[in-house]
């Protein structure tokens, strides 16, 4: 049970060897999961996305575009049925006025700018208060909170308190107040850019933009 | 000591929450719902048997002035193996834990029985230490998890057991845990006595 004695080179020697053990062992696991953490990130992703899209067929070319508000570009990801037409575009949007600053969101649009569903990716809000948000603005029984089927441009996407048409989630306003920017955030970078493509119309093959 | 006695001590003589206060952060940090906790303490108790077999292991080369570096490095490495595993193949398990994985790392309750107990004990009494502080971690964040969820929002295990409506979010939010915590710790020392 004699421990070794504590001399410099014992000692520089055991920490050596101890890191480099513990740093081969974590590349080797790293080089393992590498592939299947992408893979679950992806998946998540494509969940989102079908989660928030009516059917579709196929998605187009995922593309990037800089908001008017925001440092960050949005991420859109146009999905087609069989016949080429676009059923609708999934926007992976955020927010950094989060009670907990950052939020990531999948919003879902219809062509015609309906949110037609969405999925929170990613936050760090309080559990119990603002992580309510996940189910909150899509109660189909209570209208005066569901955000689904709603257009940004017709009904008015704030919440109640800030003279806006969408109650906020109880306890929650900080919280509603960001999820809400980010979704409005989503469709006016998806308007304007469907505005500049329907003005360089019949560029591209793949149109289908109404 | 028998290796029963050793195994049980976990869960109420030496409970690691109650009766040790060890690993506060984890503790009132995670345990908002029964699930959290009981997820938090099984990898918690990964990590724990595993660096307490290790280190029982390897208790005589390391030098004494530098072992608490060593342990630090060998639970380190475990708890970052756990981290990446869990986002591979249990993506959802990490979304609701991700954030706490590399907190136990700092959970003074893995470095405290490595260096009280796996640094003093053969290989077989290390591991059933490990995997009965472990398994006593786990219990004690389930419960304070469960007492929190039901107190919060009328659930356990997200099964509702009275309407959302009437629940006291205080509970859920941070000074709940502290008193949650506080009453159980309580209990389990006046259970202790008897």
């Amino acid at each position: 049970m004699a421990q070794k004695e504590s001399t410099f080179l014992s000692m520089t020697l055991t920490l050596f060897v101890v890191t480099l053990v513990a740093a081969t062992i974590l590349g080797f696991v790293h080089d393992l999961t590498k592939e299947d953490i992408a893979l679950a990130k992806q998946k998540a992703q494509e969940k989102a996305i079908e989660s928030v899209l009516p059917a579709f067929d196929s998605l187009g070319d995922a593309y990037k575009l800089l908001p008017e508000d925001g440092a960050d570009s949005l991420e859109f990801f146009p999905a087609y049925d069989a016949n080429q037409q676009l059923v609708g575009t999934a926007v992976k949007t955020y927010t950094k006025n989060g009670f907990s600053g950052f939020i990531s969101i999948m919003a879902g649009l219809s062509p015609e700018g309906d949110i037609t569903g969405y999925e929170v990716l990613e936050h760090k809000e309080t559990p119990g208060l603002g992580s309510k948000m996940g189910a909150w603005f899509k109660d189909e029984a209570k209208p005066k909170q569901n955000i689904l089927g709603k257009n940004p441009s017709t009904t008015k996407f704030q919440v109640s308190k800030d003279g806006g048409d969408v109650d906020a989630i109880t306890a929650s306003t900080i919280t509603s107040r960001a999820f809400l920017d980010a979704v409005v955030r989503a469709y006016k970078t998806y308007q304007a850019s469907a505005e500049d493509q329907t003005q360089a119309s019949n560029h591209t093959s793949k149109g289908g933009q109404s | 000591m028998n290796q029963m006695q050793n195994f049980t001590k976990g869960f109420i003589k030496e409970n690691p929450v109650f009766v040790l206060l060890l690993g506060m952060c984890p503790t009132l940090g995670v345990t908002s719902s029964a699930f959290n906790g009981l997820g938090m303490g099984l990898a918690t108790t990964f990590v724990l048997v595993m660096s307490n077999l290790v280190i029982s292991l390897v208790k005589n080369v390391i030098p004494s002035k530098v072992r608490i570096p060593s342990f630090i490095v060998i639970i380190a490495a475990f708890v970052t193996v756990v981290e990446l595993t869990m986002q591979a193949y249990l993506p959802s398990l990490f979304e609701s834990l991700g954030l706490f994985i590399p907190l136990i790392v700092v959970n003074c309750l893995v470095l405290g029985r490595a260096e009280a107990f796996a640094s003093k004990n053969n290989l077989v009494s290390s591991l059933v230490d490990g995997l009965g502080m472990g398994l006593g971690f786990s219990f004690a964040l389930t419960l304070l998890g469960a007492a929190r969820e039901f107190l919060g929002s009328g659930k356990i295990f997200d099964i509702a057991i009275f309407p959302e409506d009437y629940g006291m979010l205080l509970f859920v939010l941070a000074p709940g845990a502290f008193i949650v915590l506080g009453y159980l710790i309580a209990l389990i020392n006046r259970l202790n006595k008897a």
